[in-house]
């Protein structure tokens, strides 16, 4: 409420301000001087201090970044655990469903943006391996009987085709490290690489990747349409965009049931398992202030993405978007 | 110029309340919004700094999830000291009162001392003779590798002057480890722990006592029942009560004299302050 009175208050003397310049400057036209640098200085003013909301506070722009930054650096240790204990494990279903619709093909290069602890990424490598299987078994059947020309051939072919690879981006280091962790301990490393971004500003070059995912961390992007804009850069075309995100429950009953959860329990979980109830308070209300399905549905398309669609999990809890570059 | 800058102020009058309305249907559709808790913000808007609401429900989750972290895991103090805020709500009215009715226990109120290292002197305090209170301290604080600023702040208790007696009861309690001459192994702590149920009547301290000696090993629990815990007991319930002593005046007062003034035996058996980890 103070960050707010602040505000209010910059605003008013900046207004006044602008009010004093632009009478100087009309007395200044009127002797016939030009007071044009001093009045542009403050609208650039302005747009410093645009506000946004940060769960259902409202904060400035510069500062949803920075406390953002600081929610994920303070549960990084804590955020499979607490994924787990929110969810009660069904996150994992909401994963493994976008696996599956993602359906990856061997040789795919997937970028994972906001990826953090590695879920999606560890996901797709394994999701290939299997598909890499299941292509070998199925060659190894058809050519029961290949002779010596056909097994040599065979070998030389292998190494050609792409490895497929997986880059998990995020912009907080904190849990980039839990990630790499995770990774070293289940022993994953070929084809996975981690790499600082921001969303709103990747650092790849254009068409670069297959497929690009976003999982539950696209609310917390300061400018939203700017992050699908880089989206649609990075991509190939042809490339799929596709982002899990918590969305609006239609249902009433399942509604005030999970708003009751949410708000009950969250923080409270959060308190016990993390020692912080204030990160998870940010995190159920910024749910609240993410758009709609079909909301979503319309920026994504404003972004210039085709076959734009979205696949309700959960009730609506999750909403699955999906769309691609052409 | 003089008619210029009145309506320069009137502009600015006008906008400003333009935005003080648009602030204040923010304000109601923010409520509209908040279901039952209010949004936590760094500058605050609970009661005190670091307050944040908490409904009935939430209170009665927290104390049953943080009584099976701190049963868990007893070095979580974090857990035990929300266990505490969560369940703590009658007996600290009780505590208040009591310190309100002794003119010692209204000082404490009015001026609000704090036990951090920023206020305590520790250096003039260890160049106190032997034996002296604040000398002690310093030598319990250096011997189990304890400091004063690892207390966790109060957040759950839903009145400021209950939540400063709240913050004087964990401020307190290394001093009741020096008074009794408890390590903070874990012993020493279920005695301390005992001591403070008899005192204060918090359901936190009351649950540390009786669960506490379930991680005791067998000698200990023994040492607890025949000897220590007993005398915990007897000394809680007759002593002066505790948290009406203000004990920054008395770094200097010897111990022996302010156990005396206390009506607190010293310990029967001498614990040393043994390895953190044990049990």
């Amino acid at each position: 409420m103070a960050a707010s009175m602040r505000l209010l208050v910059r605003r008013a003397v900046r207004l006044s301000h602008r009010n004093i310049t632009l009478t100087a400057a009309g007395a200044a036209a009127r002797s016939g001087c030009c007071r044009g640098p001093s009045v542009c200085r403050c609208f650039s003013d302005e747009a410093e201090d645009r506000s946004t909301h940060f769960g259902f506070e409202t904060v400035s722009e510069t500062e949803k970044a920075k406390r953002v930054y600081k929610v994920f650096e303070n549960v990084a240790q804590k955020y499979d655990i607490m994924n787990d204990a929110m969810s009660l494990g069904i996150h994992r279903v909401w994963k493994d469903a976008l696996l599956h619709v993602m359906h990856p093909q061997p040789g795919a290069q997937l970028l994972d943006v906001a990826g953090g602890t590695g879920d999606i990424a560890f996901r797709f490598l394994e999701y290939i391996r299997l598909q890499e299987e299941r292509q070998k078994r199925r060659a190894a059947r058809s050519s029961q009987t290949p002779s010596w020309q056909d097994i040599s051939n065979n070998y030389s072919t292998e190494d050609e085709s792409r490895e497929s690879r997986a880059v998990v981006c995020d912009i907080n280091k904190e849990m980039l490290k839990v990630g790499k962790q995770k990774a070293d301990s289940l022993g994953v490393s070929a084809g996975l690489s981690w790499v600082v971004g921001d969303a709103e500003e990747l650092p790849f070059d254009d068409d670069q990747f297959d497929i690009y995912t976003i999982a539950f961390g696209i609310r917390n992007v300061t400018h939203i349409d700017q992050a699908l804009q880089e989206a649609l850069r990075v991509l190939k075309p042809g490339g799929r965009f596709m982002c899990l995100e918590f969305s609006k429950v239609n249902n009433p009953i399942l509604s005030s049931i999970y708003d009751a959860y949410s708000f009950q329990m969250i923080p409270v979980i959060g308190e016990v398992i993390a020692g912080d109830w204030k990160s998870y308070q940010y995190l159920v209300e910024s749910i609240r202030k993410f758009p709609n399905q079909e909301e979503f549905k319309g920026m994504i398309e404003d972004a210039g993405f085709y076959c734009v669609k979205y696949y309700n999990l959960t009730g609506g809890v999750v909403a699955l978007h999906s769309g691609f570059k052409l | 110029m003089w008619l210029r800058i009145q309506r320069l102020n009137q502009q600015r009058f006008v906008l400003t309340a333009k935005d003080c309305s648009t602030f204040v249907s923010a304000v109601c559709v923010h409520q509209l919004h908040t279901s039952s808790t209010e949004p936590a913000s760094s500058s605050y808007n609970g009661l005190y700094p670091g307050h944040i609401h908490t409904t009935p429900i939430q209170k009665a989750l927290l104390a049953v999830g943080s009584g099976v972290a701190a049963l868990r895991d007893p070095y979580r103090h974090d857990m035990v000291a929300v266990l505490g805020e969560a369940t703590g709500h009658f007996a600290l009215i009780n505590l208040r009162d009591r310190m309100r009715n002794d003119p010692e226990g209204y000082t404490i109120l009015t001026e609000r001392p704090r036990i951090r290292l920023s206020t305590i002197d520790v250096a003039k305090m260890a160049s106190l003779p032997e034996g002296s209170f604040g000398r002690e301290y310093v030598r319990f604080l250096e011997d189990n590798h304890v400091t004063p600023d690892s207390r966790a702040d109060v957040k759950f208790v839903d009145d400021e002057e209950l939540a400063y007696v709240m913050l004087r009861y964990r401020e307190v309690h290394d001093l009741m480890h020096t008074l009794l001459g408890m390590p903070t192994n874990m012993l020493g702590e279920v005695a301390v722990k005992w001591f403070e149920a008899a005192q204060t009547g918090l359901p936190m301290c009351a649950f540390g006592a009786a669960l506490g000696p379930l991680r005791l090993n067998a000698r200990r629990l023994q040492t607890l029942v025949t000897s220590l815990g007993p005398w915990a007991l007897r000394n809680g319930l007759r002593a002066r009560f505790v948290l009406n002593i203000f004990y920054e005046r008395r770094w200097e007062q010897s111990l022996e004299d302010l156990r005396q003034e206390l009506n607190i035996e010293p310990p029967p058996v001498i614990l040393s302050a043994a390895k953190k980890m044990s049990t």
